[in-house]
């Protein structure tokens, strides 16, 4: 090994060894400042992010990869932790009510519609509500992009969601108890199945990868509800930043009868700092910025799109956020925690963003996202 | 142009919403933070979560 090599890998080890010890730093200094949870809630973000990004465990990818080639192993693998998590979290709602809530909501017509639009945005920037924040911590540019607008759009859907719920809402209905664990599997057991009798020949294997994937988030989803009380969310953080950032510019929040709610004021009065979603939502994307940075070391180079892609990223940015508010939640809120903790809302939420993504799939390359040659 | 750009970018986007927010927000008192567990705590939970349905429905 030559003197330069030998120089240039203890370099590349010591920046690994900084970014390490920064992102334990940044959990130490959120747990002294605001309290322990605070700060654990942090670590599991940062254990999301590093676990999507680093086994490429995601929800927009692989619904196209079923799509358009029909290999559902990455779907599959969604399925499994979303079962992982079912088998705990159900019967351990049931028995804990008042600390431990479930992401249960309504079904609506803007529920559906919103999850279909939703569906299709998430197709056209390759980037779901998790996915995104993964796809802005690894310095893709879309991802960079789309974060701000779809924060604006959660933040505006928020503002607006009485009047979309006025629109016909169904009573909540929740599958609870060792009976909605066992009718979520069986649920969960037949799109499987579905999915492998679709399947094209030969791509019916889930790499190993995905399998650990698959348990990690489970175990991640898991802690996030032990710890925080609540199942692993996305958007309402993000709306929350621009809530934060619409206040500061002067925007009465008090016109508003979801951010004049009274949980609502206090988030906003508070720091993002002691909100979970907040927390979660920057490990995700600092999980995702280690991953990276340990991989290529900010090298790879930014693709050329033609203008058209950038405004349809900031226009599918704005109707992710809007959309995920009408819909009670994104393809982390309403299909994984939805379905995981037993809402029905989840499973329409499932139908109706997969309905949406097959529209987005087209839409794709008529936006120009599909790169130049 | 590589990504070097995009994730300094990302950095100081994050970096500057947190310092932002820090600076308009009531500061945080770690003394009367939750327990560091939600499950055993005997207290009701509170955080905000997207499935949430809007006040009064």
């Amino acid at each position: 090994m030559s003197d330069a090599t030998a120089a240039r890998r203890m370099g590349r080890g010591t920046e690994r060894t900084i970014l390490i010890l920064l992102a334990l730093a940044a959990v130490f200094a959120v747990a002294a400042a605001t309290g322990a949870r605070f700060g654990l809630l942090l670590l599991i973000g940062l254990g999301f992010g590093i676990t999507l990004e680093g086994l490429r465990f995601g929800f927009a990818g692989p619904w196209r990869a079923m799509i358009v080639r029909r290999e559902p192993a990455g779907l599959l693998a969604q399925l499994l932790s979303i079962g992982l998590v079912a088998i705990v979290a159900i019967p351990l709602i049931t028995e804990n009510g008042t600390e431990l809530i479930g992401a249960h909501a309504p079904v609506g017509f803007a529920m559906i519609g919103g999850a279909f639009v939703f569906g299709a945005a998430m197709q056209v920037v390759l980037g779901c509500g998790s996915g995104t924040l993964v796809n802005a911590g690894s310095g893709n540019p879309v991802g960079v992009l789309a974060l701000p607008f779809f924060a604006i759009g959660s933040f505006l859907g928020a503002s607006h969601l009485t009047w979309w719920t006025d629109l016909g809402t169904a009573p909540i209905i929740v599958l609870d108890g060792y009976d909605g664990a066992a009718m979520t599997l069986a649920g969960l057991a037949a799109v499987a199945a579905v999915l492998l009798l679709l399947a094209a020949p030969g791509s019916r294997k889930v790499p190993p990868r995905l399998w650990v994937a698959a348990g990690l988030i489970a175990a991640l989803a898991l802690a996030n509800l032990v710890v925080a009380g609540q199942p692993w969310g996305v958007v309402y953080g993000l709306g929350l930043w621009a809530a934060k950032g619409a206040q500061a510019i002067g925007v009465d929040l008090t016109a508003s009868l979801f951010w004049s709610a009274p949980g609502n004021v206090d988030r906003v009065r508070e720091t993002i700092l002691t909100d979970v979603t907040s927390l979660t939502n920057i490990g995700i994307i600092g999980g995702a910025f280690l991953v990276a940075a340990w991989r290529h070391g900010f090298t790879q180079p930014i693709p050329d799109l033609p203008p058209r892609a950038w405004v349809a990223t900031v226009v599918a940015g704005l109707l992710l956020g809007y959309s995920s508010r009408l819909a009670f939640g994104c393809n982390v809120g309403a299909f994984f925690s939805g379905v995981s903790t037993g809402s029905l809302h989840g499973w329409v939420w499932f139908v109706a963003a997969f309905l949406g993504s097959w529209w987005g799939v087209k839409l794709r390359p008529m936006l120009g996202l599909e790169g130049r040659p | 142009m590589t990504r070097r750009a995009t994730m300094l970018a990302v950095a100081i986007m994050v970096g500057g919403l947190i310092a932002l927010d820090l600076a308009a927000s009531v500061p945080p008192n770690p003394f009367k933070a939750p327990p560091l567990l939600a499950l055993g705590s005997g207290q009701a939970s509170g955080g905000a979560h997207c499935a949430a349905l809007p006040p009064g429905r």
